[in-house]
């Protein structure tokens, strides 16, 4: 009976399957490709924007117009903080334009619930947000939003 | 002849297509806040416009902030901590005490008769003060006013203002509005000291 208790032939462990690997791979895959919002434009200024707890969530997105505010990312433009409009650094009297062409984008109906969004760094001085909210004021951009993460105020 | 079996296609590569997706996918992703302040700009008005009466004293809550993010409230210098509690106090004048706010009785529809304060909230900060303490002050005026709102939503109705606004009780929403309206006003901003 020498075959009963036979001895490992060398075959070793059986190999463990990786049948089910991209199965596990595909599932991760979808949630990013579900949860992914692709960045909307390439950010020039350094934008740190302040904590809040009294926020809200923005209803629809795509009525959104953002208008950055921050030091520029690239030193040799100095500190001072800049505006960026779309993808490119603008001043304040830019912003009015801007605005109007954001709203020939939308269906008139849709005009009056766009909203703009301040994603403004957290140490900015606020002369150059008075000025740019003084410039939505004159093309009648009235709804605001100022961008926070949520979160107890830092101080 | 024994049939033969179709050749198994290796599927070992998918896991490493599938791989360099999710890389792809990790990389591009930024879970953007889409969460933020709504506040309404004022209108500008025609330069015809009459003058509005002036506001009694009493009925205004001044909050300065400086180019050294110090505030002023009513005149004394105060830490942001302590500035919920106060414009909780100023907006609902529980005492009745002469130098806060005035009361109207007014007319409000599922609370009936109520004393409305005349509570204006004046704002105005200088233009070197940080864009971080200007959201602050915002934050706790905000916060002050919703706590307001959310205790008296608990006390007639029994559930927090949260829920209201959750199930859309758009009537139970406008009457407690109506008890305790955002009049936040931002003056033009000075510019002392940069």
């Amino acid at each position: 009976m020498a075959s009963k208790f036979k001895k490992d032939d060398g075959k070793g462990d059986p190999a463990i399957s990786t049948a089910s690997l991209p199965d596990i791979v595909f599932m991760l895959l979808f949630f990013f490709m579900v949860t992914t919002v692709m960045r909307e434009v390439d950010l020039k200024v350094n934008v740190v924007v302040p904590s809040a707890t009294e926020i809200q969530k923005f209803k629809n997105k795509s009525l959104v117009t953002y208008i950055y505010i921050g030091s520029p990312t690239e030193k040799k433009l100095g500190t001072s903080s800049r505006i960026q409009l779309g993808d490119a650094y603008a001043e304040v009297k830019d912003v009015g334009a801007y605005i109007e062409t954001r709203r020939g984008e939308h269906d008139e109906a849709e005009v009056p619930l766009l909203v703009t969004a301040f994603k403004v760094d957290r140490e900015t001085k606020m002369g150059i947000v008075t000025e740019v909210k003084q410039e939505l004021r004159k093309v009648s951009a009235l709804k605001i939003s100022y961008s926070t993460v949520e979160g107890l105020a830092s101080n | 002849m024994a049939k033969r079996d179709a050749p198994e296609i290796n599927a070992g590569s998918m896991a490493d297509i599938a791989f360099l997706l999710l890389v792809f996918f990790l990389v591009t992703t930024t879970m953007d806040s889409d969460m933020g302040m709504m506040r309404k700009l004022p209108p500008t008005l025609p330069p015809d416009m009459p003058k509005p009466p002036p506001i009694k004293d009493r009925n205004v809550f001044v909050v300065l902030a400086n180019s050294n993010d110090q505030l002023l409230v009513e005149g004394e210098l105060m830490d942001i901590s302590q500035l919920k509690e106060a414009a909780k106090e100023f907006i609902e004048n529980p005492m009745n005490v002469e130098t806060l706010p005035e009361k109207k009785p007014t007319e409000i529809p599922l609370f009936g008769t109520r004393q409305v304060s005349k509570q204006v909230i004046s704002l105005q900060n200088d233009n070197g003060t940080s864009y971080e303490l200007y959201i602050q002050v915002q934050n706790e005026l905000a916060a002050a006013y919703n706590e307001l709102r959310d205790q008296l939503a608990r006390d007639e109705f029994g559930v927090s203002y949260q829920d209201l606004i959750d199930k859309k009780e758009k009537a139970k929403i406008k009457a407690i509005k109506r008890v305790f309206p955002q009049r936040i006003s931002e003056a033009e901003p000075k510019d002392v000291g940069n």
